[in-house]
């Protein structure tokens, strides 16, 4: 077997194993510390891909921001098991069938498509920051400056509800 | 990047080298410890250590001896599995980053061109900071895990701070990126040795990132998860043993290689200053030059590790609102205005 074929198969069971164990962890923490491990895994695919520039900001962003903030709001909140509300058996239902058609629904839009499988075998280029950063401020230019506005309205949003409103303040 | 056409004699050079620049660092790190306590003695007007060995040069070893020869305690109320993976995880992330950093350019051993370098990968400096935002998880496990008040604060204060920082970090490094047009630190030391060192063209980047360094190693003025008198201990006050070791010891190996990437993003790397190094491995031999390299990005290194300590016994640490205002009220605006006007020259420039 090819090097490449026997890490992608080791990266894809580490991802599905540590998927799974944020499901069933009973602790928070350990879930979010597994998701970590998810990331980590698909981080390794992005390598193995030949999508570097992709893969460090993956680990950047997910693993090392993102996830210190679920860590962060998880450890301040001590969750037990003790303090969580029961859900009922239709809600139980509903979150299932719900998943499901979103699995079934990610299954058959990535099914046929042939230029993700060729990039899956690391024969692509476009993961390199050159190549990305050029179809991103060319032929992207205009979504690229709309994403960001929306990451600006998100965080003057945020900065609003988080600024105390002075009228409320007793002193 | 065809992983089958690694060949023994390239694994067996890459697994010495990564040996080699292991080792440097632990015993760098060692004699790191035992430098911040003879400067800091020097500084306040006293001895220091000196009983171990001639002038107490064995001081490091004794105090590593001492360390794994403790008791071992795992507190009852602790995560037993994240108690033990915190120190690791914080060792294991410090350590990591040395393997994009060039130590040194090739030498020839055996007709074999060898790097110094263990991986020369075309985004090397977002390899530091994916690899610096691991670091956290270190502080935050280890500090939530000993389930303790006290820790917890401290991992929450050590996490906030090094996401805060590394944000005005990257941004400072942005312009320097703009000028140098490359994420490898190769290209970007090469560049140096070309067209002189960074520091004369970025230096408030470079002032905007020595700080935000100072940061990301919990060192004073920014020690705040380890303030001994508001938190006993910091996030490792539960700990014993060799475990406290590690954590206390991947400090100093983090302040070993930050300075290296300080070193070889701002002053030149390997480069030795006023001299033509083409010119003289004619003369004297390339592996020379590559010994001599290595020897002056050392010397960089020493001078930026003396400069943390320096800093530790001079500034007293900052309170908490003091930490959070400098990082994001200032640091970051100062690390914009240095970015858009770096664009700004370099537009011009191009004109």
């Amino acid at each position: 077997m090819h090097i490449n074929e026997i890490l992608f198969w080791f990266l894809t069971a580490l991802a599905l194993f540590s998927a799974m164990m944020v499901v069933f962890s009973k602790n928070p923490v350990h879930s979010v510390l597994w998701l970590i491990m998810v990331f980590m895994a698909i981080t390794g695919h992005y390598i193995i891909m030949n999508a570097q520039f992709l893969a460090i900001v993956n680990m950047i962003v997910y693993a090392g921001a993102i996830m210190v903030l679920f860590l962060f709001v998880i450890m301040f909140m001590n969750l037990n098991a003790e303090s969580e509300p029961q859900k009922s058996k239709w809600m139980k239902f509903a979150a299932v069938l719900s998943g499901g058609s979103l699995m079934l629904i990610l299954i058959a839009a990535l099914k046929d498509n042939e230029g993700f499988i060729s990039s899956m075998r690391g024969e692509g280029s476009i993961g390199l920051i050159k190549n990305l950063g050029k179809v991103l401020f060319t032929d992207y230019v205009v979504p690229f400056e709309i994403s960001s506005i929306l990451f600006l309205s998100a965080m003057v949003g945020a900065v609003v509800l988080a600024k105390k409103d002075s009228s409320t303040i007793v002193s | 990047m065809d992983l089958m056409a690694v060949n023994l004699a390239y694994g067996i050079e890459k697994l010495l080298l990564i040996g080699g620049i292991i080792t440097v660092s632990l015993i760098v790190a060692m004699y790191t410890t035992y430098a911040e306590r003879k400067v800091a003695a020097w500084m306040q007007d006293r001895v220091g250590p000196n009983r171990a060995g001639p002038f107490g040069l064995l001081q490091p070893v004794a105090d590593g001896l001492k360390l794994f020869f403790k008791e071992e305690i795992i507190p009852l109320t602790s995560n037993k599995t994240l108690f033990v993976l915190g120190p690791a995880l914080a060792m294991v992330t410090a350590m990591l980053t040395s393997a994009v950093i060039p130590w040194g350019s090739s030498i020839e051993i055996f007709g074999r061109n060898v790097s110094l370098q263990i991986a020369d990968v075309n985004i090397g400096i977002l390899y530091v900071f994916g690899v610096v935002s691991m670091g956290v998880y270190g502080i935050m496990i280890g500090g939530w895990s000993s389930n303790n008040k006290f820790s917890l604060i401290a991992a929450v204060r050590g996490a906030s701070q090094i996401i805060s920082y590394e944000l005005a970090m990257g941004l400072s490094l942005i312009a320097l990126l703009m000028m140098t047009g490359s994420l490898s630190l190769k290209t970007i030391v090469q560049q140096q040795m070309e067209g002189g060192w960074n520091i004369l063209y970025q230096p408030l980047g470079f002032l905007i990132f020595l700080i935000c360094v100072f940061a990301e190693c919990n060192r004073t003025p920014f020690d705040l998860p380890e303030a001994e008198n508001e938190l006993n201990f910091g996030y490792h006050q539960e700990y014993s043993s060799m475990k406290l070791g590690l954590y206390l010891f991947s400090e100093y190996v983090n302040m070993f290689i930050s300075s290296a990437v300080v070193s070889t993003l701002f002053f030149g790397g390997y480069d030795i200053p006023f001299v033509d190094e083409a010119a003289l491995s004619l003369s004297i031999g390339a592996n020379t030059v590559a010994l001599l390299g290595f020897g002056a990005l050392f010397t960089k290194i020493i001078f930026f590790l003396f400069l943390f300590i320096w800093v530790r016994w001079t500034i007293p640490r900052f309170r908490y609102d003091q930490l959070m205002d400098l990082g994001w009220k200032k640091l970051i605006p100062l690390a914009l205005a240095n970015m858009l006007i770096t664009a700004l020259v370099i537009l011009w420039l191009n004109k």
